[in-house]
């Protein structure tokens, strides 16, 4: 290991500070501020933009998303045990990649447009909207412009042999900053200001994200609650009674 | 069977004289706040029009309440589980607030402040959300007394097939009455079997319908799945607010505001007992007009021995089972059988139910030339003035003309009996009779619609002490509270700056 100062700042400090603000951050944030935890919908304000910004934006994100942990998390040996060559994995990569990385940027851009040209929802802006959005956007235009610069015009960059090789290390407890040291500045700015993005999201709206509805497939449809601690009678299958606090 | 008790209302509509007087406490009480100045949880509406917000009972369009699938399955008619997640990005069937109306206030400062010269200064409206000089274009109650209803309230929904083209096309001539509206507190609420994170409840003990502020993260299936468009987004939290039936009020024995402050006293509050195990089955009846018999099917006798036994076994108290004997509610829907629900065809069993008015049908006999003290001549018309049968009857009976006309003919019998009664004479129960009531039920009926006390049409129990511990633990605060509470170290991620301090500066109309 010889990587310098700076290297140890940006790739190791850095990172790991950002990961325990996000940690901490979540778990203040959910015992303080359950009623400020909400998606924050303005749908009612404004619904043309949203109706085609929002849905393009959360479908290309979660492609996004899933591209992330395949790249990032999954090491490339994996991939090529799997019989599926360098090659291979990256024309898939960059084509997917780019149908979800052009549907995301166009979703975010709608989504950033209704909010400064749109009065009613520019003025309804939190103090955390005005970091989240430049920040989000900030992350996602220069991802998308690594892999635009690099994989779709340039010469082709095998991120997996170098950023993925860091990433892995902050989880593993074995940080090679001098992995990522080399890489190109797009994707260095891009995981860097992924980190501050990781840093801010507890504080933001982003924490909609936990609170996605999945137990709403098989939950009953009817909702009964009782006030006190006493066991219901009330009983079926049909329904329920939690025994959590109402408020 | 499984007994539950629930709160409920029954308004009189004859007597609702349209003065607003309970949407504006209602108001001042529970959403005089930021993010809710578009919201009534109680609004008074002119019928026939176009209503609050427009055209909410085109459920064509909004998507509202429950209907049967082809295999008579009962589910909600804005999709299933599924397809309700894949439009939590955006949802296609949510109303704007142009469906509403844009909220405005006025610069009052100008009044005072502007300086001295010829012309009388004027506080011109300002629009609450932009801060801008806005032109009031829309409201609430914007056809108040059938006021543009020429241009308007031919797009009431309810005006549907022949009878209803007539309707339109002589509007002056024809009828109107106001139609008070507030949550339902449904016994199959749609809004709460549409919320994706569970927020939204039924209370076990007295039916009220709340929505959790701490568990909604303002997902908005709610207010979709709503077919009386009565929960509401606070566009300042992003979260669902809706009329709480003033449930402080109601655990403390009191009457919500609204009833409380009724200027013709036309409210009534009481319990219902009901069955909780044959709910859906009677949500699912598959013909709409026999939903008001399968709802009253649900209503359980309270002086009935087998009904006392089962509702102390669901542990419930002996106060609150002597106060569903005294029910004004349970006289009115069950006994009597004078009240009606509204829209029943959304299937969500709502539990705010209305004495259909007379008067559209005395106003009709009038105009014709009858006497409209005389019961032969109301009689006559309520069988052949199709217009306010028709209408009454897509409101309260999903269109069945017959049962409408049944509650009116009794309300005429009643009228005419008391009235010769009160003039000194002896009454003629032959059309009392008609109508299956007796001398005695006739002034039971008449004592509650006529001069029913303060004490009689409000019989609400408190709830129990020995459940007020578990009480204040529980719903401690304002179900709907938003930044300004007591609480100071509150954190305030989810408002914007803007919105912190706003109430006072939007009231000064400088945001």
């Amino acid at each position: 290991m010889n990587a310098s100062g700076t290297d140890l700042l940006l790739w190791v400090a850095l990172p790991y500070i950002c990961l325990a603000v996000f940690a901490a951050g979540h778990v203040w944030r959910y015992r303080q501020d359950q009623f400020g935890w909400t998606s924050r919908t303005s749908q009612l304000l404004e619904h043309r933009w949203l109706r085609w910004g929002s849905p393009l934006f959360h479908l290309g994100a979660f492609m996004v998303i899933a591209g992330h942990v395949v790249g990032l998390a999954v090491p490339a040996s994996w991939t090529e045990a799997a019989g599926i060559g360098e090659h291979a994995y990256h024309t898939v990569a960059v084509w997917a990649g780019s149908a979800a990385g052009v549907a995301m940027v166009a979703g975010l851009g709608m989504l950033c447009a209704r909010r400064l040209l749109t009065r009613r929802i520019r003025l309804g802006t939190d103090r955390s909207d005005k970091v989240l959005f430049p920040l989000l956007s900030a992350t996602v235009l220069l991802g998308f412009l690594a892999t635009v610069a690099h994989n779709v015009f340039g010469g082709g960059y095998d991120y997996r042999q170098t950023v993925s090789v860091w990433f892995r290390g902050l989880f593993t407890l074995q940080p090679q900053p001098e992995a990522v040291s080399g890489a190109p500045l797009l994707f260095q700015l891009h995981a860097l200001s992924a980190c501050l993005l990781f840093a801010a999201w507890p504080f933001t709206r982003l924490v909609h994200v936990w609170s996605a509805p999945i137990g709403y497939l098989v939950r009953p449809y009817l909702v009964y609650r009782r006030r006190s601690s006493t066991p219901a009678p009330v009983s079926g299958e049909a329904h329920r009674l939690p025994s959590r606090r109402a408020v | 069977m499984r007994v539950l008790a629930q709160i409920a209302m029954v308004m009189n509509l004859d007597k609702c004289i349209g003065c607003h007087t309970c949407s504006v406490t209602c108001k001042q009480t529970w959403t005089n706040r930021t993010g809710v100045e578009y919201a009534w949880f109680n609004n008074v509406e002119t019928k026939p029009g176009i209503g609050y917000p427009r055209r909410y009972e085109d459920q064509e369009r909004w998507k509202g309440g429950w209907m049967l699938d082809r295999k008579g399955r009962l589910v909600l008619r804005s999709g299933g589980r599924g397809k309700r997640l894949l439009s939590l990005f955006s949802n296609p069937d949510l109303p704007s607030l142009e469906d509403y109306y844009e909220p405005v206030t006025y610069d009052y400062d100008n009044l005072v402040g502007a300086p001295a010269g010829p012309d009388m200064p004027v506080a011109r409206p300002r629009s609450v959300l932009t801060g801008r000089p806005a032109s009031i274009t829309w409201g609430a109650n914007w056809e108040d007394g059938l006021g543009g209803a020429p241009e308007h309230a031919g797009g009431d929904p309810n005006l549907r097939g022949e009878w209803a083209e007539k309707v339109r096309f002589a509007f002056e001539q024809t009828f109107m009455f106001h139609l008070p509206r507030l949550c339902e507190h449904c016994l199959n609420p749609a809004c709460v079997s549409a919320c994706p994170s569970g927020a939204m409840y039924k209370r076990a003990e007295d039916g009220i319908v709340l929505v959790d502020q701490d568990r909604c993260r303002g997902w908005r299936m709610c207010v979709t799945a709503c077919p009386y468009k009565k929960v509401y987004i606070n566009h300042a939290t992003g979260k669902a607010e809706k009329c709480t039936f003033c449930f402080p009020r109601i655990e403390a024995g009191q009457p919500t505001v609204c009833s409380e402050t009724c200027v013709g006293r036309l409210r009534y509050l009481g319990l219902l007992l009901y069955d909780a195990d044959k709910v859906g089955e009677a949500a699912a009846a598959p013909d709409e007009r026999d939903l008001l018999d399968a709802q009253r099917g649900l209503f359980l006798d309270p002086d009935d021995p087998e009904v006392i036994a089962a509702a102390r076994e669901s542990g419930i108290p002996e106060d609150w089972l002597e106060a569903a004997r005294r029910s004004p509610v349970y006289a009115l829907v069950s006994t009597y059988k004078v009240a009606l629900p509204l829209h029943p065809e959304y299937r969500t069993l709502p539990m705010v139910w209305y004495v259909p008015p007379l008067s559209p049908v005395l106003d009709a006999v009038t105009s014709a030339g009858g006497d409209q003290d005389d019961p032969d001549h109301v009689f006559a018309a309520v069988t052949r003035l199709r217009i306010p049968l028709e209408y009454l009857a897509e409101l309260f009976t999903a269109g069945d003309t017959d049962v409408v006309a049944g509650v009116l003919m009794k309300l005429t019998a009643l009228r005419s009996y008391m009235r010769e009664r009160i003039l000194g004479g002896t009454g003629d129960e032959t059309a009392l009779e008609a109508v299956g009531l007796t001398a005695r039920q006739a002034e039971d009926l008449h004592r509650l619609l006529a001069v029913a006390k303060y004490r009689d049409r409000y019989v609400v129990p408190a709830a129990h002490k020995e459940d007020a511990a578990a009480l204040t633990a529980l719903e401690n605060r304002c179900p709907v509270e938003s930044h300004g509470g007591p609480a100071g170290r509150k954190v305030m991620l989810g408002i914007p700056a803007l919105r912190r301090s706003a109430p006072e500066a939007l009231a000064g109309g400088r945001p």
